[in-house]
């Protein structure tokens, strides 16, 4: 009885799976519509002038932002919760009936939230801050979710039977209090009706920090939440994923207690970067600019940390296209901290800020990192989770191509564009007047909207045929056995 | 310590939060009392304008327009003096924005008028050639929401004792008064008369009878924010 190996059970992991593809789907395509936009404002009328209201750029910004962080991300960090935590722990879901109910409720009440933030930014009911956007009833709900999710993670630990915690745990745990403390303290806000005693729309709030201070919290929060929903729970995957997948170990256990204390202790002082030459005191704009690029040694420890895990077996690189996802995600995790804080450097920040350089920053760290990481675990996951081998495994290679490719052309064409934009802004004639009025910076940037679009489209289109891949995963692929599932994941051809 | 930690998921919990927290609060809270000090000649949004800024948040114009003028000549050539941080005092949200698509417009009430805005956000590309911004059209039909504006000016004057009705002192040393209204049907009538003279410099013509018959469309309220952001 005792040498039986443990039945996980993976219904939860199995529903966020699902919601991860669709609503990264969702996101990924208002974004490609986003951008065309951008290169072609007629497509602010795609539904026609009657819902335009509905289908114009800063409308649906929001909508694109919120999905894939909140949609696409979060799905992907509490599928891998659900699958990740019974195995490091060494404890199935089903041997808690508590946790197991607690596991649905945290899917429900989710997708009830998602169905509220859908709805509430299309008719434009928002706070004004950016990735904090919902309204008071809507930030309850989101802390319910949180709360349940932090009771299922201390729960399952706490009837854990291997007691030391596996470094992903640490990084789950470290998600969970950061983004407790950054959203409670971000959405401080004071409902209106209530207020004044039941007068106007009843969802609207007040938020409890004006001017300067609120930008300070917010960007503390904004930046944070980066971090904390973008780069700690993303290592917690590759540090379980790509060791199972590559059936080598971890490399040094020495340099992730390094990584996973230096991110915490120096991750949160960077969010003044987001501040520079505005008018927070100068102080915290060094501070965070200072941070910003210490930071590069806590992110660089990890990535260093798993490039150096497949050391001795680098040919699994070429092989295996789920390897070459990780590797790539890795790649570009470190390629984006460096390029945050170059960002963050005074002069180079007088430059990039306000530009589409951001814009740039930000896409290759969630497509090149997060999305591909993303992807990879739930690649992992898909033959252990359905009993079948993943369904293609040249599909799998042409989206990685594509989606390459994809995210390229997007960081290329907005890094030209927003060091275009940033230099004709400050271009001067030899009189001293400025030498471009406004109109020239943005009709200037045309192409590389263009190249972008066509970038994102790329990407969405590398979204569809890994959408298509796991559904025949699930539904129509071989049936694999236990033996199969040790390290490599079983693949089609 | 760190393999003690990993063993006792509580501490390890508590440990790192302490080391999280650490930089918010030698960071944020500093900083809180002095930043929210409003500089001579910051007034508080009347009703009219407050309803506009939350028709400028509804259409998150924030996600292509800045409200931050930074201290390089190029900016302050193009946009007018850079903000100080006391300017902000009664913006709740802050609207600083993270991206320039189009020109910031911290001081955009210095430099167009009624009129320009009215045909721009009509038709962005005929009044700016080349223009990528969409048209606002659907401002002009939607009615303002004033009475969520009066319960937001209501309560940010009970709760964070914004100054209404109180004599604040201007750049020229005059006196100035913004009203908080008793009632909200008092406030109406207020955000009404304001909305009279926006739209006597508007042509369009159903804003204009709307106006005429008591209603305050969108754009109205919209222009009227517009115009006091000097």
């Amino acid at each position: 009885m005792e040498n039986r190996p443990l039945e996980y059970d993976y219904t939860v992991a199995k529903w966020f799976m699902l919601t991860t593809v669709v609503l990264g789907i969702v996101g990924m395509l208002v974004g490609v519509i986003l951008a065309w936009q951008m290169a072609f404002p007629a497509v602010n009328l795609m539904a026609g002038e009657g819902l335009a209201e509905y289908t114009n750029f800063s409308r649906l910004r929001p909508l694109h932002t919120d999905s894939v962080i909140f949609g696409f991300t979060l799905s992907g960090i509490w599928a891998t919760w659900y699958y990740v935590g019974q195995r490091v722990l060494k404890v199935s879901m089903a041997e808690s009936k508590f946790l197991m109910v607690l596991a649905k409720l945290h899917f429900f009440i989710y997708l009830l939230v998602v169905v509220a933030v859908v709805g509430s930014l299309l008719l434009g009911i928002s706070t004004g801050k950016e990735y904090a956007d919902f309204e008071w009833p809507i930030d309850i709900a989101v802390v319910v979710v949180w709360v349940i999710w932090g009771m299922s993670i201390f729960g399952l630990i706490g009837i854990r039977r291997e007691k030391s915690l596996y470094i992903s745990i640490w990084y789950y745990i470290a998600t969970f209090l950061g983004i407790a403390m950054l959203y409670l303290f971000n959405n401080m806000e004071i409902p209106t009706y209530f207020a004044s005693g039941g007068i106007g729309a009843w969802y609207h709030s007040v938020s409890m920090y004006s001017g300067t201070n609120d930008a300070l919290v917010q960007w503390w929060y904004g930046h944070n939440a980066v971090a904390f929903g973008f780069t700690v729970p993303i290592v917690a995957m590759i540090y379980y994923f790509l060791p199972k997948e590559s059936g080598q170990a971890v490399y040094s256990y020495k340099l992730s207690l390094l990584a996973f204390w230096g991110l915490m202790f120096v991750y949160l002082w960077a969010g003044g970067h987001h501040l520079i030459y505005s008018t927070v005191p100068d102080w915290m704009q060094t501070m965070g600019s200072v941070f910003s690029v210490v930071l590069i040694l806590p992110s660089w420890g990890s990535a260093i940390n798993m490039l150096l895990t497949m050391k001795g077996e680098w040919q699994q690189v070429a092989s295996s296209p789920l390897i070459k996802f990780m590797i790539l995600a890795s790649t570009f995790y470190m390629f984006s901290t460096l390029e945050g804080p170059i960002q963050a450097i005074k002069s180079v920040n007088a430059l990039a800020h306000f530009t589409d350089w951001i814009v740039g920053h930000v896409h290759d760290g969630v497509l090149g990192w997060v999305a591909f990481m993303i992807m990879a675990a739930l690649f992992h996951m898909a033959p252990r989770v359905y009993k079948r081998e993943i369904y293609s495994k040249s599909l799998m290679n042409t989206q990685f191509w594509i989606q390459t490719l994809g995210v390229v052309l997007y960081f290329t064409s907005m890094w030209i564009a927003g060091i275009t934009q940033g230099m004709m802004w400050r271009a001067h004639d030899e009189f001293g007047n400025l030498a471009y009025s406004f109109i020239d910076t943005v009709t200037v940037l045309h192409p590389y909207y263009t190249i972008r679009a066509v970038g994102g489209t790329l990407y969405l289109v590398g979204m569809f045929l890994f959408a298509y891949n796991m559904y025949k995963t699930m539904t129509s692929s071989r049936r694999v056995e236990e033996s199969e599932l040790q390290n490599a994941s079983p693949m089609g051809a | 310590m760190f393999h003690w930690l990993e063993k006792h998921p509580f501490f390890f919990a508590v440990a790192v939060f302490l080391t999280i927290a650490f930089a918010g609060l030698i960071e944020i809270l500093p900083n809180f009392a002095q930043a929210s000090q409003p500089t001579v000649g910051t007034k508080p949004y009347s009703t009219l304008e407050l309803a506009g800024r939350h028709v400028y948040i509804k259409n998150n114009c924030m996600g292509c327009h800045s409200q931050l003028i930074r201290p390089f000549k190029s900016e302050t050539d193009r946009y007018g003096h850079y903000s100080l941080s006391g300017e902000y005092a009664y913006d709740r949200p802050f609207l600083w924005g993270s991206k320039r698509t189009g020109p910031d417009l911290m001081r955009v009430g210095n430099y167009r008028t009624t009129d320009w805005h009215e045909n721009h956000m009509k038709d962005p590309a005929a009044v700016v050639p080349g223009s990528i911004m969409p048209a606002y059209r659907w401002m002009f039909k939607n009615t303002a929401d004033i009475d969520t504006a009066y319960a937001e000016q209501v309560t940010v004057n009970k709760v964070f004792a914004t100054p209404y009705n109180t004599e604040i002192p201007m750049a020229d040393g005059t006196k100035a008064t913004v009203a908080l209204a008793g009632t909200l049907d008092e406030a109406k009538a207020a955000a009404l008369e304001e909305a009279k003279v926006v739209a006597a410099d508007m042509k369009d013509q159903d804003v204009k009878d709307a106006v005429a018959a008591g209603q305050i469309p969108e754009i109205v309220a919209m222009i009227a924010y517009l115009n006091s952001m000097k």
